[in-house]
């Protein structure tokens, strides 16, 4: 069964005063995201993944389409007390302490007395707080506020989390933390979706990803199903003081240290290099195909839409 | 849905408190209050007189400009710093959080007004060394303040519902004023003509009868109030702010957040 049904939401906004504008930030959009699931929403900056999630959390409304959580209509007040949320870039009342925030939200969520003293020591325990649980928010980093943001989003037990850009404001420590604890959830049987632009955070985390550009669906499934797709690279290295031009013709991006030279070229040229090397009687050092990434994949498709930038209105 | 109306309420309550600017405005009128008594002191004879006048107004006054400061980001604020965000993707409507807003900050007025009339009354003791009966008026005066809090502090939220907090100053101060002359405007109506005496008619329907709130001057004459005009004003706040209440929610309910 799926947790999130994503129905075709898309969202336009009218942008400009005197000469009004439609800007689609998000093309209709289907999707749909299995329980236990951790999705990755994925996309450059401003191609529509918060906007997407604001719609999902009803603090805007779509221009079409519709969305199901937990087979609840996504407007259902029913849905809310089932799902977390933290905001991108999270910012809290900052007169109040940690503790008493969690407490705040804990109560918003219906969550009573003992249990939720319980609770909210136990969430400030998990996301690495307990020190700074009674120091007001306005003393916070960027990094404690996105750890008092999961804490909110996971305190009342939720069956699906929704994170916009978890990652973003840590350091490399708190990353893993962070994505230690979507491993967790996972455990625990939450379902979690996730957005982020950074794609080597999703690459080992999700099961499925979903990657957006510019308000466009551009492929889903899992990460080594996309990257199958993706034409590989070689990295073929051999001694020489510089690299000939037969090389660099057939695609080879070559870089010189000392007497020995690297090249990074399409996997489909590589006999050729070889042909090349053999020719040209040069001493190969070693030929190492390269892993395909999320990342390769993604440049693909982005760049399949490149010629569109130069036409088009700029963002 | 009750408690949770009461926990926003309880939030807000508690960030005024926590703001020193709230502070700084009680202290000032505190002070005037006390100087009142100074006044008092050389106009003999007629010292009640002022320190009510005074003190009063003083209430009145700062009341007034707090319900208004506040009131303005009561939600405008929330919005900017989208620290809505994690409050709307709880179990929360979003017109029990218009509502617990309006009832944290007018609970917020009452305290602060209940205080001041302390002060009120202490000064009140001090210029005449006992209290007398007619210092009873004075409580019935302070009350149709808080009734008048509680109107401005619904029309700034119904204004900032839907414009910049500067503007929902400007619109809330200004009914306030317009609001303080019903009775002329009312008056004006009744003896116009045509466009302009319809126009009038619906102006004074519409500003809030501040007017009748204002007990002031009588209650400083040691005059009684009518037992009809208590009931008229609770009857009348109660349903003005509602009003303002509701079509502050009626806005937000389908506003996007930025
Ligand atoms: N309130 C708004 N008015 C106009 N355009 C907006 C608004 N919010 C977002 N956009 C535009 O929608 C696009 C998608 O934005 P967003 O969803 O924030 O992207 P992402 O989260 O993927 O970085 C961007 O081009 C952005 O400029
Ligand atoms: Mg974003």
């Amino acid at each position: 069964m799926s947790a999130i049904e994503i129905l075709g939401l898309e969202k336009t906004y009218t942008v400009g005063f005197l000469r009004k504008q439609e800007k689609h930030a998000l093309h209709p959009l289907h999707l749909a995201i299995g329980e236990g699931e951790i999705f990755g929403f994925l996309g450059p900056n401003g191609a529509g993944k918060t906007t997407t999630l604001k719609m999902l959390m009803g603090l805007v409304s779509p221009s079409a389409g519709s969305a199901r959580i937990l087979n609840m209509d996504f407007r259902n007040p029913g849905v809310k007390a089932q799902i977390g949320f933290l905001p991108e870039q999270p910012y809290f009342y900052d007169y109040l302490t940690a503790r008493e925030l969690l407490d705040y939200y804990g109560q918003l969520s219906g969550i009573r007395g003992r249990e939720r003293a319980r609770k909210v020591s136990e969430l400030l325990d998990r996301v690495g707080l307990q020190d700074a649980s009674s120091v007001q928010l306005r003393k916070f980093s960027k990094g404690m506020l996105q750890r008092v943001g999961i804490a909110q989003a996971i305190l009342h037990d939720p069956k699906v989390v929704f994170f916009d850009e978890p990652m973003s404001g840590l350091d490399p420590t708190g990353r893993r933390e962070v994505r230690d604890l979507m491993e967790q959830l996972k455990h625990e049987g939450k379902t979690v979706f996730f957005s982020t632009h950074i794609l080597a955070d999703a690459e080992a985390l999700c099961d499925r990803v979903a990657i957006l550009n510019r308000g466009e669906l551009k492929g889903t499934g899992a990460v080594a199903d996309l990257t199958a797709g993706v034409k590989g690279k070689v990295e073929i290295v051999w001694q020489a003081n510089s690299a000939s031009a037969s090389i660099k013709a057939i695609g080879a991006e070559c870089h010189v240290t000392g007497n020995t030279v690297r090249a990074v070229l399409p996997e489909e040229q590589q006999e050729n290099a070889l042909d090349l090397l053999r020719r040209e009687k040069l001493r190969l050092v070693s030929l190492v195909p390269l892993r395909k990434s999320l990342e390769d994949y993604f440049v693909q498709q982005v760049k399949a839409v490149e010629p569109e930038r130069s036409g088009g209105v700029k963002a | 849905m009750t408690g949770r109306i009461f926990y926003i309420a309880r939030n807000t309550f508690r960030e005024a408190v926590r703001d020193r600017v709230l502070y700084n405005l009680i202290a000032f009128a505190l002070l005037m209050i006390g100087g009142a008594v100074l006044v008092g002191q050389v106009s003999i004879g007629i010292e009640r007189l002022v320190v009510i006048n005074l003190g009063l107004t003083a209430i009145s006054l700062f009341g007034i400009v707090i319900a208004i400061f506040i009131g303005i980001g009561l939600v405008s604020k929330e919005i900017e710093k989208r620290t809505l965000y994690t409050i709307l993707s709880r179990p929360v409507r979003r017109w029990e959080f218009i509502a617990g807003k309006f009832f944290g900050l007018t609970g917020t007025l009452v305290v602060n007004a209940s205080l001041m009339g302390v002060g009120v009354f202490a000064a009140l003791l001090y210029v005449s060394h006992h209290l007398q009966k007619s210092d009873g008026w004075v409580l019935v005066a302070l009350y149709f303040i808080i009734l008048q809090f509680i109107i401005v502090t619904a029309l700034t939220l119904f204004f900032s519902s839907f414009s910049s907090p500067l503007l929902s100053a400007v619109f809330a101060f200004s009914l306030f004023v317009i609001g303080t002359f019903s009775e002329d405007l009312r008056g004006f109506a009744a003896v116009a003509h045509g466009a302009t005496g319809w126009l009038a008619t619906g102006a004074s329907y519409l500003v809030p009868n501040i007017a009748a709130l204002n007990v002031i001057g009588s209650v400083a004459h040691d005059q009684p109030v009518a037992g009809g005009l208590v009931l008229y004003n609770t009857g009348y706040a109660l349903l003005y702010s509602a009003m303002a209440v509701c079509g502050a929610v009626l806005v937000f309910e389908r506003r996007n957040l930025k």
